[in-house]
């Protein structure tokens, strides 16, 4: 058993798909946080056999819930505080998610205002399609 | 409250209703809105050159005693120094009381609403929407058939870039019991994203076909469009596709007598000339249209009507 020394205060991030961890830690800013950020890959997990885990000492408003929920909505979200689970999130499917992707259409306004947030709204949740707010160009995961 | 028109859909049935309604008022007494933008300007922003487009926005503002500015391409515009289209329309916004703006690229006049203290109307964003010719399309298909609803509607020929036709299937959608037919070469099939999310969603009957006699005789309305040279990345691919569908006297022949053939102009050779003669060719009576339906739209959006 590998120990991680515990949270006192912060945000876990619980059920991650296994090796899924690095490319969230990268696509939520976290690489950019001053703060102690640990990475567990490959834990073992009753549920999912193995899953990756983040540990961030960061206030909950430093993780873009939104983005989270959109990389993968069925990821646990722990809220610590005084080494106690506090709050236990579970995400949806956000409506809108600002500069997480990029749309490809070539010919978008997004291709040559580079200025521009790419913003995408949930066009049918269902299917999980999000299309872009200014072409309607769906984005294909 | 700042209104514009980016989309067919940001018209409820009702208010187009009223708009359609004002448009046939301005048709029958042109004479009582002589003056109703008097001191008013437009500007016709159009990034991408289109004639009849423009001259229609300009001629609706004249027409109810405004002005018109602006220019018709980017190479005359800021937009060739650089300026993006958020600070344009800033300046814009100083200058003009309504913009109507033509953009090769998709969502940019909604990113020139967002940053306008100014009306903005799409004139065309890339081959995305054109509202205006929506508008256009649906005063003429009341005024020849009578009625939005319970019709038989096919579509003709570049489905896939053709914006107009996108927008026209998102506006007639919303009448009930129309019922849509499909007409393309399989390379220039209507979007994915209109089948899925415009006609499955709301239920709307469709199918989807190469064959243009075979659908002839059963259409209320024969929406023909242009193969669009400017939206292929590849000419060889336009050059194979371009004569895909000619209407002709011919083909006319199937077509029930009270049928109207609608385009939205420019032409190239998909109607032969020979059609022009026939009492069905509503193409012409619909450019018309468009003038009274754009000065219906410039009084709406303006507050004055």
């Amino acid at each position: 058993m590998l120990n991680i020394s515990g949270l006192g205060e912060g945000v876990v991030l619980d059920h991650i798909s296994a090796g899924q961890s690095f490319p969230i830690y990268y696509q939520l800013g976290l690489d950019k946080l001053d703060c102690q950020v640990a990475i567990i890959k490959n834990a073992r997990s009753s549920k999912l056999g193995k899953k990756d885990i983040i540990k961030i000492e960061a206030p909950l408003h430093a993780i873009d819930l939104d983005a989270l929920g959109y990389i993968d909505h069925t990821i646990t979200v722990n809220v610590i505080k005084d080494n106690v689970i506090i709050e236990k999130k579970t995400l949806d499917l956000p409506q809108t998610i600002t500069n997480v992707i990029h749309c490809k259409n070539p010919r978008c306004i997004t291709s040559i205002e580079q200025e521009l947030p790419h913003i995408f709204y949930l066009s049918d949740e269902g299917s999980e399609t999000y299309r872009c707010k200014y072409c309607e160009e769906k984005y294909t995961k | 409250m700042l209104r514009h028109l980016l989309n067919p859909l940001d018209f409820s049935v009702e208010e187009l209703g009223t708009l359609l309604d004002l448009a046939f008022d301005i048709k029958a007494h042109p004479e009582n809105y002589r003056e109703s933008c008097k001191g008013k300007k437009l500007a016709t922003c159009f990034y991408e050159p289109s004639t009849r487009t423009r001259l229609s926005f300009e001629a609706a503002m004249l027409n109810l005693g405004g002005m018109v500015l602006g220019f018709s391409s980017a190479d005359s515009s800021s937009a060739a120094k650089g300026e993006s289209v958020a600070d344009t329309i800033r300046v814009i916004s100083c200058y003009a009381d309504i913009c109507a703006m033509r953009h090769p690229k998709e969502g940019a006049p909604l990113v020139a609403s967002q940053f306008s203290s100014i009306p903005v109307i799409n004139a065309g964003d890339g081959g995305h929407q054109h509202p205006t010719q929506t508008l256009t399309d649906l005063m003429t298909i009341r005024a020849e058939q009578g009625r939005l609803e319970d019709l038989d509607i096919g579509l003709c020929g570049d489905l896939k870039f053709g914006r107009t036709v996108h927008s026209l299937i998102n506006a007639m959608v919303r009448y009930k019991g129309n019922r849509f037919t499909l007409i393309s070469p399989g390379e220039l099939r209507v979007p994915e994203y209109i089948t899925q999310d415009v006609l499955r969603s709301t239920h709307s009957p469709y199918t989807e076909t190469t064959d243009l006699d075979g659908a002839m005789p059963q259409l209320d309305i024969l929406y023909m469009t242009r193969i669009q040279k400017e939206r292929f990345f590849n000419e060889d691919e336009y050059v194979r596709l371009k004569d895909s569908y000619i209407l002709d006297a011919k083909k006319m022949k199937a077509a029930k007598p009270g049928m109207s053939v609608l385009h939205p102009l420019p032409r190239v050779n998909e109607i032969s000339v020979e059609v022009d003669a026939d009492s069905r060719a509503a193409y012409f009576r619909q450019a018309n249209y468009g003038v009274y339906v754009r000065m219906a739209l410039i009084l709406t959006l303006l507050g004055l009507a």
